[in-house]
């Protein structure tokens, strides 16, 4: 079983914990894993990915090939569009709808929504909002895990338990908002299958 | 033991530090930095004292790095690609000193320049210098060459260069690790004159050197890093070099790969094992990330060889490979693929909102339009990124501290005044000698040391320059009268563009420091507690 995951935000938008999360999750369950990032220049404010893969054999290469990704997490709706060419057939975007505008030349959000929106098999998730409504404005990028969880193959308590050895250092509070983020995110994608 | 998730370049710490490390020598840059940074905050490294403080720039810490090895330790230098040339004087002539603790060179470039100004090739450095080369396919190999290339190194007692690229470098896979081998003690080199290159000695050490070319050879030959796999259809045989080899492997996930392959990790190449896939083989593929090194050489200036690469459009001639640059050269069709949708923007990288090298540019953008445009020399750091919009204040980025010298060299053309835009580390890495030109000549140039406290781009490393600019600027003959220190806010922002406005038609050197803290630090203690210590907070 291989999942090959890319994910896709912009710098300090916390795309790298997602990436620790799913990682520890394998890891923990004796998969292999290469997880390639972007450090550097590109981290000021530009957009940003990660090439995530797992798979109970030894994976070849850290980059994910054209049109094979099976999975596109993004948590930010124009960076999920932007890597398109790597989502297969039928492959899942699942997206946050909160836009991070940092540039002039930003695009309206309802066209955003319709590209979305012309992918087969997609989720929006208002991720903001509902990491919000729980008081955990700094997780919603966890309650956008939550809504890929369906996608990874791998078993949810065991993303729960890596979200547990992620967040140990920083409290049970910590772990505990986290925790229901990204409960609340896997609700809401078995909502939208 | 159970396996641990590092990045490439935490596989290079981690089996250097295994491997009976000593000392990391090195100057932060992409994507060489997380090395060190691992090495910093290892805590059996900072038990057994391995050495791990920052150097100014690439050449001291290649410098003191060979006064390690001279020593009998065990010592690590790293760096980017191009921080390798700041480096080559040290690095070439150490080939020819020869070392007596291991010495290992770690180069990490930049293919497809994702943080770089060039995608030059380390390997040919190593070739000019005339030592081995250690090239890893993936983080386990990287972890085992830093660990084994300290033996390498000792056993034909010459540096040892270890390159790997970006996508290595930032991927993390699983690793397992070797025993701990304790650290060398002190020793003096077994030839007490080895180090001292007067040309009566270089000259026979230069001899020493080729006519250990031929070991280095044989022990490419027999190495665990070269492997020959035989394949049916000799149609084909592919070399693939380093991280070339899993995009290969990629493209036959289901199935063994149909050609003989030759896996290159150790260099110089392994002559036996190429003339046998040539014997083999009708034709040759040459896979290689960076420059087509080994399919020039395998091609020759005539072209009589039938090779395949870089050099015949094969593969691009420029930039990373992938999987799918791979597949295509093999002839596999590509996957069609849907389209980035049209209504996606651009998102460049930027500097931080509440950066203090904005207010410096927007103050410099007013204070320079009467002297008109074109003026503007900058450096490498985040402040580069003023060459975008809107800013669009700087005119040039060549390489570390050449912001300050071209200013000097326009301004001796007739670009009078001529500005420098340059960080506080990259001011103290490469600057302060061209300062020295330019008091030495009085030249009509306005220096700005954009100081933040800290090596910004490459994720807040310490800055040498901490609480010396002026003192430096001092000691090097600027004259105090036009040393000015400002705070770049919205606030001074009218008495900003009246200094500098003032500074510009001085008709000498002068050097403005805008100063504030680099927000991406506000929370870091060690340098909070500095920076009270210094008064600059």
């Amino acid at each position: 079983m291989k999942t090959d995951i890319i994910l896709a935000g912009v710098g300090g938008q916390g795309i790298l914990t997602i990436a620790a999360t799913i990682g520890t999750a394998a890891l923990q369950n004796n998969l292999h894993i290469k997880q390639s990032e972007v450090h550097g220049m590109s981290q000021r404010g530009g957009d940003v990915q990660s090439h995530l893969r797992i798979s109970d054999k030894p994976i070849a290469s850290d980059l994910i090939g054209n049109g094979s990704a099976d999975i596109i997490i993004a948590v930010e709706p124009m960076e999920g569009l932007r890597y398109l060419p790597f989502l297969s057939k039928n492959g899942w975007l699942v997206t946050n709808s909160t836009p991070f505008i940092n540039i002039s030349n930003y695009p309206d959000n309802q066209d955003i929504t319709n590209e979305i929106k012309s992918i087969k098999n997609h989720i929006i998730i208002d991720a903001d909002a509902m990491a919000k409504e729980i008081k955990a404005s700094r997780s919603s990028n966890i309650v956008v895990l939550g809504a890929a969880s369906p996608f990874l193959n791998i078993k949810f308590e065991d993303l729960e338990k890596a979200i547990r050895t992620i967040f140990e250092r920083k409290g049970e509070e910590i772990v505990n908002i986290n925790l229901k983020a990204l409960k609340l995110g896997r609700e809401f994608a078995e909502t939208q299958m | 033991m159970q396996k641990i998730l590092l990045l490439g370049a935490e596989a290079i710490a981690q089996g250097a530090i295994d491997g009976g490390l000593s000392g990391v020598y090195a100057y932060p840059g992409t994507p060489s930095t997380e090395i060190t940074e691992y090495i910093q905050r290892d805590k059996t490294a900072i038990e057994k004292n391995i050495h791990s403080k920052w150097s100014s720039n690439e050449k001291t810490a290649m410098e003191a790095a060979i006064g390690m090895s001279y020593a009998g330790k065990r010592a690590m230098v790293c760096m980017k690609h191009v921080g390798l040339n700041v480096a080559a004087d040290a690095f070439v002539n150490s080939a020819i000193t020869g070392v007596n603790g291991g010495l290992i060179v770690t180069v990490a470039d930049d293919p497809s320049m994702h943080s770089s100004q060039n995608e030059q090739d380390s390997r040919f450095y190593a070739k000019f210098a005339m030592i081995p080369i250690l090239e890893p396919s993936n983080q386990q190999e990287a972890y085992e060459m830093a660990y084994k290339g300290f033996e390498l190194s000792e056993k034909f007692k010459v540096p040892v260069l270890l390159r790997i690229t970006t996508r290595l470098s930032h991927s993390r896979s699983g690793i397992s690790r070797f025993d701990l081998i304790e650290q060398n003690k002190n020793s003096l080199p077994g030839d007490p004159r080895q180090f001292v290159l007067l040309p009566s000695i270089a000259r026979k050490r230069y001899k020493g050197l080729l006519s250990n070319q031929i070991n280095f050879e044989i022990d490419s030959e027999a190495s665990e890093f070269n492997k020959y796999t035989d394949g049916k259809d000799k149609s084909l045989g592919i070399i693939a070099c380093g991280l070339a080899l899993n995009y290969l492997n990629e493209n036959y996930v289901d199935t063994e790969v149909p050609y003989p392959v030759l896996k290159i990790g150790q260099y110089p190449l392994p002559r036996k094992l190429i003339e046998k896939i040539f014997n083999q083989c009708e034709e040759i593929l040459v896979l290689e990330e960076g420059a087509p090194i080994v399919e020039e050489s395998l091609k020759g200036y005539l072209e009589k060889e039938k090779v395949k690469g870089r050099l015949d459009g094969t593969l691009p001639r420029d930039g990373e490979l992938n999987p799918n640059i791979v597949g295509k050269a093999l002839g596999f069709k590509q996957e069609e693929t849907q389209n980035i949708p049209e209504l996606v923007a651009g998102r460049p990288p930027a500097m931080c909102v509440g950066c203090g090298h904005i207010d410096a540019y927007i103050a410099l953008n007013e204070a320079i339009a009467e002297f008109g445009a074109g003026r503007v020399f900058a450096d490498i750091g985040c402040y580069t990124l003023g060459a975008l919009e809107p800013y669009n204040a700087i005119n040039s980025c060549v390489d570390m501290g050449a912001s300050i010298t071209m200013a000097k060299g326009a301004a001796d053309a007739g670009l009078i005044p001529a500005v420098a835009v340059i960080g506080d580390s990259t001011f103290t890495h490469s600057g302060i000698t061209g300062l020295l030109d330019a008091v030495s000549e009085n030249s009509p140039i306005t220096i700005i040391i954009s100081d933040n406290f800290t090596t910004g781009m490459t994720g807040q490393q310490d800055s040498k320059a901490l609480g010396k600019i002026e003192d430096i600027c001092k000691g090097v003959g600027v004259d105090p009268e036009h040393i000015i220190v400002m705070n770049p806010t919205k606030k001074n922002h009218d008495e900003m563009v009246r200094v500098l406005k003032e500074e510009m038609a001085y008709n000498g050197v002068s050097v403005v420091i805008p100063r504030r803290q680099c927000i991406q630090t506000l929370t870091n203690k060690n340098l909070t507690q500095k920076l009270r210590e210094l008064n600059l907070r």
